[in-house]
């Protein structure tokens, strides 16, 4: 992860005193951070990207620059390629960064609600990335799905409610204490869909959460559409893989370490936990009139 | 009280909780604008989840108008004088009180009260739903029945999947040879839902495996499983089409009219059991190839060097288990970090100003005016007329038990319009290689079709052959029934 520049340093401090930086430089290396600000941009597409690209690469003041520009602009430079072009994302408090309340306005008064949208972007991730190797493996695509978001985080619920009901808990919250909740029961109680007058999804149900979601990461260039199937299909950009992977994972894991839970595996893939073999057998499952 | 006394008075809470939207639809049925009170809403709430229950497909559910639609016999039986539109307002107001449109999580919340182990007393809330939507393909809406409603509706079925449809269809069997056939119907309908439930199980292990081959064990469970979900198929069938037999005969043999009607009912759902049992095969032929090509992809690629965080075993699983109150901060952590940017919009001081001091664009209500269309009368060139066709189209209706020969048409058509045998003609050789797939798929009832049979036309104005002219019945409710299979 390329560490964010101290802003406070000045510009002139980053370049070496035999290259004099010229106007036109730091023109250019603003131009290759405005090219990183367009996230949908292909570098393929357009000849001066890709020639500032290639002067990034080969020319170390000019990286500099260009780096520090970015810094002073609040942003984070997470990787600079061909392929994936001039990736910058927003730093912390950055007047880039996107704000929950913009995102959702229902979110600034509901914490349910909050809390469902962030869970839908790290569902979309994680069901994106299933295995450490594909989140690590730059060539990796991956593909998701609005239903299969969804019920993929049903299905986790599911198991946390069949454990929590074979240890005899009563997962009901106490009625004066909503935040003490199960995080999953929240997710499982909201509705999957509902039949609205215009034959639009319900924006409150969860399906229409991780819509929004995708759509929103199709638009800042992490997904791109495919299809309507199930929902609406999408792919993975190289920008997605890098934000997850250098910003977004890391960042979370620090909270929940910091929460004191400490996530022990043993670094194969843990999608389908082991100890839930009985996943196999013939037991009823989700929309099944039984359960056995 | 101890403390398991007081969990088993929770569980029947909870069950009572169940019931309670149903008595509120009789409850509340005052309130509605209308004299409702004739209607027994309870009755059509449970009718409802029958339906919904036993229309739920292999991957769907149920399709609201269908189930409304099947609804409004039971309502109507209810008023008879009340007009059709009631029926159906009353039905839809029931189905839709069952899913609690009006609440933004479309379910019910019942709160009750526990002594926690300590010994104090905490007041719990119990959410659940008794009808759930659920996206189907196409972005359709589908309804589905709750595991609450169900054991609310049925009762508990706390018995091993095979085992127990094994024992349905002796007891099936045994019904019918015994010539119960209400009892029998209630079996064979159970038979029917263990057969779903075995089916979505393997389904659910394939899309394991398409996520992450390691995760099932392909080298025993999953073969082991197969193999005997074959053989079960292979059983079923047998058993089944035995079963079939049987209740075929009890309906011809039998004099009772509502004996014949019950078996007739108990041929359909056993028709649909085998129906069921064909997917299930499809599905585990589709079984070997979906694991080797996932095989290729995930275990035959290079390893990388670096390994990446497992986002669910690291982040998504431990998060869900904790408090809103503490994976909120998680989540909010992902949210901020995992969205990346967004470029601020800036206002312009010269532009705010203008776009504020710009009077509104004044809206006519009905738009522009629309100009006068100018038309002109093109002639009409059509070679037969309206009144020809309809001629044309009455002499080849034919019964679908008399096909005609076309020289026989010629001469009658020639009898009523010189001009006719040329419709005729062209339409008979249109038939001559029908669209039945077409028409089969749109639900068309009959097919016009025409046959060369070798015999040469004999005609004044026509040559060729002397093709054999005839109407197809198309099996439409058969169509119906397989769209919505494969919907």
């Amino acid at each position: 992860m390329t560490e964010p520049v101290d802003r406070s340093e000045p510009e002139a401090a980053d370049t070496p005193s035999t290259a004099a930086v010229t106007p036109a430089d730091a023109a250019d290396a603003a131009r290759l951070v405005a090219f990183g600000l367009q996230p949908k941009l292909q570098p393929a597409r357009d000849q001066e990207y890709t020639d500032l690209l290639r002067r990034y690469r080969e020319d170390p003041p000019f990286a500099r620059l260009a780096d520090a520009v970015a810094a002073g602009l609040g942003l984070v430079v997470l990787e600079v390629s061909p392929r994936a072009g001039m990736v910058v994302t927003a730093a912390e408090g950055s007047v880039f960064a996107v704000r929950m309340s913009d995102y959702a306005r229902r979110t600034a008064s509901d914490s349910t609600d909050r809390f469902l949208h962030g869970l839908a972007h790290l569902a979309v991730a994680a069901l994106a990335f299933p295995r450490p190797e594909d989140l690590a493996d730059d060539g990796y695509v991956g593909r998701v799905t609005v239903n299969g978001v969804d019920s993929f985080v049903r299905q986790a619920c599911r198991r946390l409610e069949e454990r929590a009901e074979n240890q005899g808990e009563n997962t009901d919250p106490a009625t004066d204490a909503p935040g003490l909740e199960a995080a999953w029961r929240v997710w499982a109680r909201r509705s999957a869909t509902g039949a609205t007058k215009d034959a639009r999804r319900p924006a409150t149900s969860t399906t229409g959460i991780v819509a929004k979601a995708l759509a929103f990461l199709a638009d800042s260039g992490f997904l791109q559409r495919t299809g309507d199937e199930n929902g609406g299909t999408y792919r993975t950009t190289a920008r997605y893989q890098l934000q997850v992977r250098d910003m977004a994972g890391s960042a979370a894991l620090a909270e929940l370490l910091e929460l004191g839970i400490v996530p022990v595996t043993d670094g194969s893939p843990s999608l389908l936990p082991a100890e839930d073999a009985d996943d196999l057998e013939l037991v009823a499952d989700d929309g099944l009139p039984f359960r056995s | 009280m101890g403390p398991a006394a007081d969990e088993g008075l929770a569980r029947r809470l909870r069950a009572l909780a169940c019931t309670a939207p149903l008595h509120d639809l009789d409850a509340r049925k005052a309130n509605l604008a209308g004299e409702y009170s004739v209607y027994g809403m309870a009755e059509i709430a449970l009718a409802a989840i029958d339906l919904i229950t036993l229309n739920m497909d292999f991957d769907t559910g149920a399709d609201h108008d269908q189930i409304v639609a099947r609804l409004v016999p039971r309502v109507a039986a209810q008023a008879p004088q009340r007009p059709a539109e009631e029926h159906e307002r009353v039905a839809r107001w029931v189905l839709e009180n069952l899913i609690n449109v009006g609440s933004v999580d479309r379910g019910f919340r019942a709160v009750y009260g526990t002594f926690a182990p300590d010994g104090t007393y905490v007041r719990r809330d119990y959410d659940f739903k008794l009808i759930e939507e659920v996206p189907g393909p196409g972005g359709s809406i589908y309804l589905r029945t709750t595991d609450e409603a169900v054991n609310v509706l049925v009762g508990a079925l706390d018995t091993d999947v095979t085992s127990a449809q094994i024992a349905a269809e002796v007891k099936l069997d045994v019904l019918i040879s015994r010539g119960r056939l209400a009892d029998a119907q209630l079996a064979a309908e159970q038979a029917r839902y263990r057969t779903v439930q075995y089916s979505e199980n393997l389904r659910r292990a394939l899309e394991a495996t398409r996520r992450n081959v390691r995760a099932v064990d392909w080298l025993n469970a999953v073969p082991d499983m197969i193999a005997e979900a074959l053989d079960h198929v292979a059983e079923r069938y047998r058993h089944e089409n035995a079963i079939l037999t049987n209740i075929r005969r009890a309906r011809d043999e039998s004099e009772d009219p509502e004996h014949k009607r019950r078996a007739a009912e108990l041929v359909d759902i056993v028709k649909d059991c085998i129906r069921r049992h064909t997917q299930l095969q499809a599905r585990l032929l589709e079984a070997g190839p979906l694991f080797r090509a996932e095989q290729d992809r995930q275990a035959f690629a290079a390893p990388s060097a670096t390994s990446g965080t497992d986002l669910y075993g690291h982040l998504l699983a431990p998060t869900l288990p904790l408090p809103l109150e503490q994976a909120i901060r998680v989540t909010d952590a992902f949210f901020a970090h995992g969205t990346g940017l967004r470029t601020p919009v800036s206002v312009r001081m010269g532009d705010l100003v203008d776009i504020l001091l710009t009077p509104p664009v004044e809206r006519e209500h009905l738009g522009a005016e629309m100009p006068e269309p100018d038309l002109i009368a093109t002639p009409d060139d059509s070679r037969f007329s309206e009144e020809q066709l309809a001629a044309a189209m009455e002499l080849l209706d034919l019964p679908a038990d008399a096909p005609r020969r076309l020289s026989g048409l010629l001469a009658e058509a020639r009898r009523k319009d010189p001009d006719l045998p040329y419709l005729v003609a062209l339409l008979a050789v249109h038939a001559a290689s029908p669209p039945v797939g077409t028409a089969y798929r749109q639900g068309e009832e009959k097919l016009l079709f025409a046959v060369d049979d070798g015999t040469e036309l004999d005609d004044p104005e026509f040559g060729g052959a002397d093709l054999v002219v005839g109407t197809a019945l198309l099996d439409a409710a058969g169509m119906a029934a397989d769209r919505t299979e494969a919907a």
